[in-house]
């Protein structure tokens, strides 16, 4: 291998790793302020890339009409344990209205906004923007209907459930979108020479745009008392709700954040891969393991696991290319044996 | 609700056994077989998941494992599918060997996303290796035969199948009813409380993957030979997510939930894969949806699945009885069991010396001194927050202290797992109730009894232990009978009131036959009478020469009942003395009202 191999494949690794630590980043996230691990983050990812390749090619975002169905579906939900409620308190109307404008009206606008412009014709920021204006209130409402519900669940429980909506959503994104993936438009067609090396303008958006994501979070958790009070939930759901924090905003902040996370990265890999309902899930997983790095808790350390995945991924993919998913995935096995061995006890549950 | 369904159980099972003999069309025998063949591996996982605690969405690499072993050696090499059987057991059980000894001591979600990762990572092998034949598969695997007869024909396969069902119920069943049953049945109560009671915890938890995956291997090895081929599909990571769906829906708690579940799914995935594409007018698995809000909602609303459903009808018809009964009388050797000598009356038996307890900058315990003497009971006291439970937990074992000593007989313990302290002959019970509450309170006490043993699972579930079982049981019966519960012997332990339940622990402490005992607050949250009962009960043990340390903070309680007491405030030792001397102490008075600042 020449350096000009090594490099390109180095590139690539980097430009692979700074979307798996994206996704890492909402997986502990996601985990470290409702301990649960949100196995359909994968799902947002080929979501979003289907609903920004129906935007440019012109075609009705057909995620809208999940967005509507599961609007009901919450709103439903939301007036059932209203009314489940009703002997003990009055129903909290201004709750129920506000939760029909987020959850009813709210899918209308988008639907209607789809079809009132052109999109295909949109800078691309635009089309990004309404694409994470679709995919982002569904994050919530998923959490809305199967989480919260049973927030004060074990952690094994809650990943069941987890792995049910992972079920539902991966079939329901076969029913939406079908079989065929799809690939979008790159963000940019510049590139530049550095030495003997050709750095693509995709490669440096999707790196400008995962370390700017990231460095915002991390700023956000541990230096504001906003992002803190995020994460004492985890560590004590009831002790936080004591303190006046709120759980179910928590949640709910956590799922969204997760949606968008998944969907930028869904539009980060679409230009250069094609992407199906059903790509995302692996790419989630590979996240995963970066996120295992850093225990489920550290995010510099989990953004470290995805740079990590990234380069064995993209070199294996030229010694052993058959072999690159089995190695990535074998990964896990000496990551989690060296995290065994540097940790204390398990912790209980 | 722990309830005897024998007969339910017995009549599922024997329905299934007959089925291929009444005149079916051939594929209900195709379905039952898949049934049989899920079952097994859904049986693993409710040993593992509902009764162990921990779970693993891989158990359909286990499979592929066991059906890929058989077939690249009765192909490629032209060897007997026997030979298959056993080199594919062999090769699960290291793989999950060695899983299992990595993610045992991390936190329980480690494990269930290690098996996602090595699923599909296996599944990913499978369709790339050149020897397996990559994604087509190996072709031309030969069909069973025994003793010259041949199993090729699905309805033969049927029995064989069933048979070895049975085979695992069986065994897991009386794996479960046993000394290593009760082991794995703590499990799923955390670390704290098994380890206390001896119990290995890593162990244990290795033991049950490694059983789960040696069933979905045996599973895969059937499959392979009834199938005649293999490839990776059904061994991808959703089949994975599929069985532990079976686990859940059948009742993840209860054995037989297992064929309940594998029943269920399997039904209702043939209907589906029927209606859902005529419905939506177009091809695709669309039932993993009907499948992923199941779940949810299976899991909102009734937890533990269909089989106690199932179980609760049938019991109106057929009223339970206990499944574990005690031995009447003592069993042979039940005398000869080693028990502990007694220390000499006033013989030191446990030494503080000057034990430090650091949490970061925090000083939990500073520097304490005190000892006990063999048949004293003493009190350790103190406000809330003085240190009390962090001082119980550095003599029990549970944190390891920063410095100083702690000596029980003479011997170093202040850096030793509760598990060696317990061995040792230090009892303890628990500030909050750590009990199993669906299981009676004879199977809880008899938890205390382990180290009382030696029974491996392998006698146990053979049942070549049942004598050393009725001997664990009648000392648990003893001890039940010690402490004044002889009346709720066959109760679950939950529906006691909490004053029983903090008694019942101390008959599970006293199993371990120990020479001290250690009650952390245990009048706390108890009303008149039940505090009255427990400092009878201490003072009886008292009477019979045990040592008792108690943790308290009820002053009144320990009062009338100590020998002596000593009282710690932010983590220091501020008094030491009888009763009568710590009532009209100035530093306590100062400590507990409020002194003037």
């Amino acid at each position: 291998m020449d350096f000009g191999i090594f490099a390109v494949l180095a590139q690539d690794g980097v430009t692979n790793g700074a979307v798996y630590a994206l996704l890492a980043m909402a997986l502990v996230l996601v985990f470290s302020v409702t301990r649960i691990i949100f196995l359909p983050q994968g799902e947002f990812i080929g979501f979003g890339a289907l609903t920004l390749a129906a935007l440019q090619g012109g075609q009705f975002p057909k995620l809208i009409w999940l967005l509507i169905g599961i609007g009901i579906l919450t709103f439903l939900v939301e007036l059932g344990s209203a009314l489940r409620q009703v002997r003990y308190k009055p129903l909290p109307k201004r709750h129920l209205m506000w939760s029909g404008v987020e959850n009813l009206c709210y899918p209308l606008f988008v639907w209607a906004l789809a079809h009132t412009f052109n999109w295909q014709g949109m800078p691309m920021v635009v089309q990004v923007l309404f694409t994470l204006g679709v995919t982002v209130p569904l994050g919530i409402m998923i959490y809305r209907i199967a989480f919260q519900p049973m927030a004060e669940a074990s952690v094994l429980v809650l990943l069941i459930v987890s792995v049910g909506v992972h079920f539902a959503m991966l079939g329901m994104g076969l029913f939406i979108f079908g079989p065929e993936g799809s690939t979008t438009l790159p963000f940019t067609d510049w590139s530049t020479e550095i030495g003997a090396m050709l750095v693509s303008g995709q490669s440096v958006v999707v790196m400008v745009v995962s370390a700017s994501l990231i460095g915002g979070l991390y700023l956000f958790f541990d230096r504001t008392l906003y992002g803190k009070a995020l994460r004492a939930t985890a560590v004590n759901r009831k002790g936080a709700q004591l303190v006046g924090i709120g759980t179910t905003q928590a949640g709910r902040m956590a799922f969204g954040l997760a949606a968008a996370l998944g969907t930028l990265a869904g539009t980060l890999i679409a230009p250069l891969n094609t992407v199906g309902y059903d790509t995302g899930f692996v790419v989630a997983l590979k996240g995963f393991v970066a996120a295992i790095v850093g225990g489920l808790a550290s995010y510099p350390l989990a953004a470290a696991g995805a740079i990590l995945v990234g380069l064995l991924e993209s070199y294996s993919s030229f010694w052993a290319s058959a072999y690159k998913e089995v190695i990535v995935f074998t990964l896990i096995i000496p990551v989690l044996a060296w995290r065994s061995l540097t940790s204390g006890h398990g912790d209980e549950e | 609700m722990k309830m005897s369904t024998k007969k339910l159980q017995w009549l599922m099972f024997g329905w299934f056994f007959l089925f291929p003999f009444l005149p079916v069309p051939g594929y209900w025998i195709t379905i039952g077989n898949y049934i049989g063949l899920y079952s097994i591996v859904a049986l693993g996982l409710v040993l593992l998941t509902g009764i162990g605690g921990l779970t693993s969405f891989g158990q359909a690499a286990f499979v592929g494992l066991g059906a890929y072993t058989t077939a690249y050696l009765s192909t490629t090499l032209g060897w007997s599918p026997w030979v298959g059987l056993g080199a594919g057991l062999v090769v699960s059980g290291l793989a999950a060997g060695l899983i299992g000894s990595i993610t045992v001591r991390l936190s329980g979600h480690f494990l269930p996303l290690a098996t996602i990762a090595w699923g599909l990572s296996l599944y990913y092998l499978f369709g790339t290796l050149e020897f397996l034949g990559k994604y087509d598969g190996l072709s031309g695997i030969p069909p069973l035969s025994l003793f010259g007869l041949d199993l090729s024909s699905p309805r033969v396969m049927y029995g064989m199948i069933w048979f070895c069902l049975g085979g695992c119920l069986w065994l897991v069943l009386n794996l479960l009813n046993s000394r290593p049953g009760r082991a794995i049945r703590a499990l799923a109560k955390g670390r704290t409380m098994p380890e206390a009671m001896g119990i290995n915890t890593a162990q244990y938890k290795i033991l049950i993957f490694v059983l789960a995956a040696l069933m979905a291997s045996l599973s895969g090895w059937l499959y392979a030979h009834l199938q005649r081929s293999v490839s990776a599909t059904p061994f991808g990571l959703n089949m994975g997510i599929e069985y532990l769906f079976m686990a859940v829906v059948g009742g993840v708690g209860h054995v037989w939930g297992a064929i309940l579940g594998a029943v269920v799914m399997t039904g209702l995935k043939s209907q589906l894969q029927d209606w859902l594409p005529l419905l939506l007018g177009s091809n695709g698995n669309f039932e993993i949806v009907v499948f992923g809000v199941m779940i949810v909602l299976l899991l909102l609303w009734s937890r533990d699945g269909l089989w106690p459903w199932v179980a609760a009808v049938w019991a109106k018809f057929h009223p339970p009885e206990p499944e574990v009964v005690a031995p009447a009388i003592a069993p042979d050797g039940y005398g000869d069991m080693k028990r502990r000598a007694k220390p000499e009356p006033g013989a030191l038996i446990l030494e503080v010396n000057e034990a430090r307890k650091q949490f970061g900058g925090l000083v939990a315990v500073k520097d304490m001194t005190f000892e006990i003497k063999a048949g004293e009971v003493v009190g350790l006291i103190g406000p809330n927050g003085a240190g009390k439970s962090t001082m119980f937990n550095l003599v029990t074992g549970v944190l390891p202290a920063s410095s100083g000593e702690i000596r029980f007989g003479g011997e170093r313990i202040d850096q030793l797992d509760s598990r060696r302290i317990v061995q040792m002959g230090i009892g303890r019970s628990f500030q909050h109730v750590h009990l199993i509450p669906h299981l009676s309170v004879l199977e809880n006490v008899a938890m205390g009894a382990h180290l009382r043993g030696k029974s491996s699972p392998l006698s146990a579930a053979l049942r070549t232990d049942r004598h050393e079982e009725a001997q664990l049981l009648f000392l648990a019966a003893e001890q039940i009978r010690r402490v004044g519960l002889g009346d709720y012997m066959h109760t679950p332990a939950g529906s006691l009131a909490l004053g029983q339940q903090r008694i019942l622990e101390i008959a599970r402490a006293l199993c371990t036959d120990p020479t001290l005992l250690l009650l952390d607050e245990p009048a706390a949250g108890l009303r008149l009478k039940e505090k009255e009962a427990l400092a009878s009960l201490i003072r009886q043990l008292k009477g019979e020469g045990m040592s008792v340390l108690l943790v308290e903070h009820d002053m009144d309680f320990v009062m009338g009942l100590t020998d002596r007491l000593v009282v710690m405030e932010f983590g220091s030792k501020i008094a030491e003395g009888l009763p009568v001397e710590i009532q009209n102490n100035e530093a306590v008075l100062a400590a507990y009202l409020g002194g003037i600042e």
